[in-house]
């Protein structure tokens, strides 16, 4: 603990008072508590690190590839790793690094789009349950019920099946298969908030339910949830992945990591680094995310 | 005696209630499992009626198809129509086999299940011993291995982890037989009793027919044994390091037992309950991770059957698929919360 006095001394104090003067001050104070907390957890730093490289990388993705993802060079079909290939090449001579280097920015959007669907209707479908009850709460949750039933991937299957391949159909898909979980922990911490006696003072000072669950339900449910969402961004990426290896997902010739596995099945015995490498890269950024949420719950969701 | 009768009586209605709570919710969630299937099927781009009659069908044989599917009335009717069919075990004809999709999927099931099977029993023989473990060096090396390894399980691709342990074993070291459940030479050795190959063979006493299967099986079910050891061994942990806090464990402690029993005798067995909902839970996700699995290792079972029907836009077949999933699921489901009742006398 007294080590960490020594880091900056100004900030470090302000941040750490045990009398912040507003509240502003007060919440970045927690924020920074659980920094400092989070910063002694070296997996979790590992983790952290993966996932900005990831993002880096995505963001730098021109600038770091030497190829083009998607020219062709049917002259340099198959090589093996070497200091130009680093990765080698494929079937259709376009350079492996280079496809996996794109590829952080096809499993990026596929996260995203899945996160940013997701987690709302999560946090509503919960939140509506756990503070209204009665029967919204009994039809919510039994509709739930039946989507956890499924196996995830299989159900995610039948829609693409329905809904045709692609990279779109697959978000859907899995975004439409992913809820249940996000809803259920909103619920769970709902029915803890609601009964809080600040939740009953402001309910005296008349304020409308959905203020209370927009304003003062929502915000308390939010740190499990994101604790939820990163340790859910693995599964994402290896359910996108496994749409994109029986080619259900991103089509060709986008450089989608589970659709490049695919492609290098038939050569796996003689060409092996046309399969290798993007499964690789799936398994960094999904032990990355996997790190993250494992220290951020260590942080946040302290229970 | 008045008492005691009275009490038995008491027991019997509140396990009559508990039984049609559940029996509502397992009715509740077999509909949507249905509903949602029959939605599907009705989104589908692809036109029923062609699969059926083919591209060239003359105009009145189209029409005559479409009124035997049922398709000029309304959708709650179709519904209808098709939970009957359901029920009464028909779930149409697969397009791809030309045979009954009940058939097929009773000739490609006992595949799954062995891989299956097989997966959990290793997830369970070294998950459980890694996660006592991580329990009780909670926060030393042990621990922290077994974390890594939990979360490695967590973030590998299975069907890349397949074709890798393909390219290792069997490729390079030979130390397993490739794609495939037996070799074509022992195909017809074993006459099928219970689909079971391994069963079977040792059955008839067919033992080199059983290794040659036993080293078929071994490489995709210790890939997907992989995946249940990261969730057995991590929740294992959990349960442990929660049972090793309780006071029962010091009294034992203080009475002189060797920290062998306290652990095994002690702990464990009351770590047992809730480890069979996560085994059960466990061997559901196999079922599951087997779709994958089972393309990789040309595995003849349920997952293969339903990517293939997929691929072939073969909607009976896919539908059929993922409703018997969906009902294993729910069935797992209601063991795993069957035996955690009777086994814990506190959440009677």
């Amino acid at each position: 603990m007294s080590d960490i006095s020594s880091a900056k001394p100004g900030w470090h104090d302000w941040l750490i008072t045990t009398e912040p003067h507003s509240r502003r001050q007060a919440r970045l104070g927690q924020f920074y508590r659980q920094w400092l907390a989070f910063r002694r957890n070296p997996a979790a730093m590992i983790g952290l690190t993966i996932v900005a490289l990831l993002l880096l990388v995505a963001a730098f993705a021109p600038l770091i590839a030497p190829f083009d993802p998607i020219a062709q060079a049917l002259d340099k079909r198959l090589l093996p790793p070497s200091s130009t290939n680093w990765f080698g090449t494929d079937a259709l001579g376009r350079d492996i690094f280079s496809r996996v280097v794109f590829g952080t920015r096809v499993t990026l959007v596929i996260v995203l789009l899945v996160v940013v669907t997701v987690g709302p209707i999560g946090l509503l479908i919960g939140c509506a349950a756990g503070y209204l009850g009665g029967w919204v709460d009994t039809v919510l949750m039994r509709i739930t019920d039946v989507f956890l039933a499924f196996p995830r991937l299989v159900l995610a299957l039948a829609f693409v099946a329905a809904l045709g391949p692609g990279l779109e159909n697959a978000v859907i898909a899995i975004a439409f298969t992913a809820w249940p979980p996000y809803a259920r922990v909103a619920r769970a911490e709902t029915l803890v908030i609601r009964n809080a006696d600040y939740i009953a003072a402001i309910r005296l000072q008349g304020a409308s339910q959905a203020r209370i669950v927009w304003r003062h339900v929502v915000p308390m449910c939010l740190p499990s949830l994101i604790v939820r969402t990163t340790l859910d961004m693995a599964g994402i990426i290896l359910t996108a992945a496994g749409l994109g290896f029986l080619g259900l997902g991103a089509q060709p010739p986008i450089p989608e990591w589970g659709a490049m596995i695919s492609a290098g099945r038939e050569q796996i015995f003689d060409q092996w680094w046309v399969a290798t490498f993007p499964g690789l890269a799936i398994c960094v950024v999904a032990l990355g995310f996997n790190l993250l949420g494992d220290g951020l719950r260590d942080v946040m969701d302290a229970r | 005696m008045a008492a005691a009768r009275q009490s038995v009586s008491a027991r019997g209605v509140r396990w009559g209630k508990i039984a049609t709570r559940e029996a509502t919710t397992v009715a509740i969630t077999i509909f949507g499992l249905l509903l949602v299937t029959f939605l599907i099927a009705r989104v589908m781009p692809i036109d029923p009626v062609l699969a059926v009659v083919g591209d060239r069908a003359p105009a009145d044989v189209y029409e005559k198809a479409r009124l035997d599917l049922g398709l000029d009335k309304p959708l709650w009717q179709q519904f209808g129509i098709y939970i009957g069919k359901v029920f009464s075990g028909d779930l149409g004809t697969s397009v791809l086999t030309a045979q009954k999709v009940t058939d097929d999927i009773r000739t490609v099931f006992p595949a799954t299940l062995e891989l299956a099977t097989l997966g959990t029993l290793i997830g369970v023989l070294i998950g459980v011993p890694f996660g006592i473990v991580a329990a009780v060096y909670q926060g030393r090396w042990p621990d922290q291995i077994a974390r890594v390894v939990g979360l490695l399980g967590y973030s590998v691709p299975v069907f890349w982890l397949g074709l890798m342990g393909l390219l290792l074993f069997y490729a390079k070291l030979g130390w397993v037989a490739g794609p495939g459940r037996i070799s074509v030479i022992w195909q017809d050795y074993v006459t099928p009793v219970t689909g079971v190959i391994m069963l079977d063979a040792a059955l008839q006493g067919e033992w080199d027919a059983f290794w040659d299967a036993f080293s078929h099986l071994i490489l995709p079910a210790s890939v997907l044994g992989l995946l249940s050891i990261a969730y057995i061994s991590r929740m294992t942990r959990s349960f442990m390091i929660n049972e090793l806090q309780q006071q029962y464990v010091v009294a034992a402690r203080v009475k002189g037992l060797s920290e062998f029993r306290v652990i095994w005798r002690h702990a464990l067995r009351n770590a047992i309950v809730p480890l069979v909902t996560v085994i059960a839970l466990s061997y559901m996700h196999l079922l599951e991770g087997s779709v994958l699995t089972e393309t990789i290792f040309a595995w003849p079972g349920l997952g293969r059957y339903l990517t293939n029907a997929l691929l072939n836009a073969d909607m009976n077949a896919v539908l059929g698929g993922t409703l018997v999933v969906g009902a294993v699921f729910i069935a797992v489901n209601l063991f795993a919360d069957m035996v955690g009742r009777i086994a814990d006398p506190r959440t009677r």
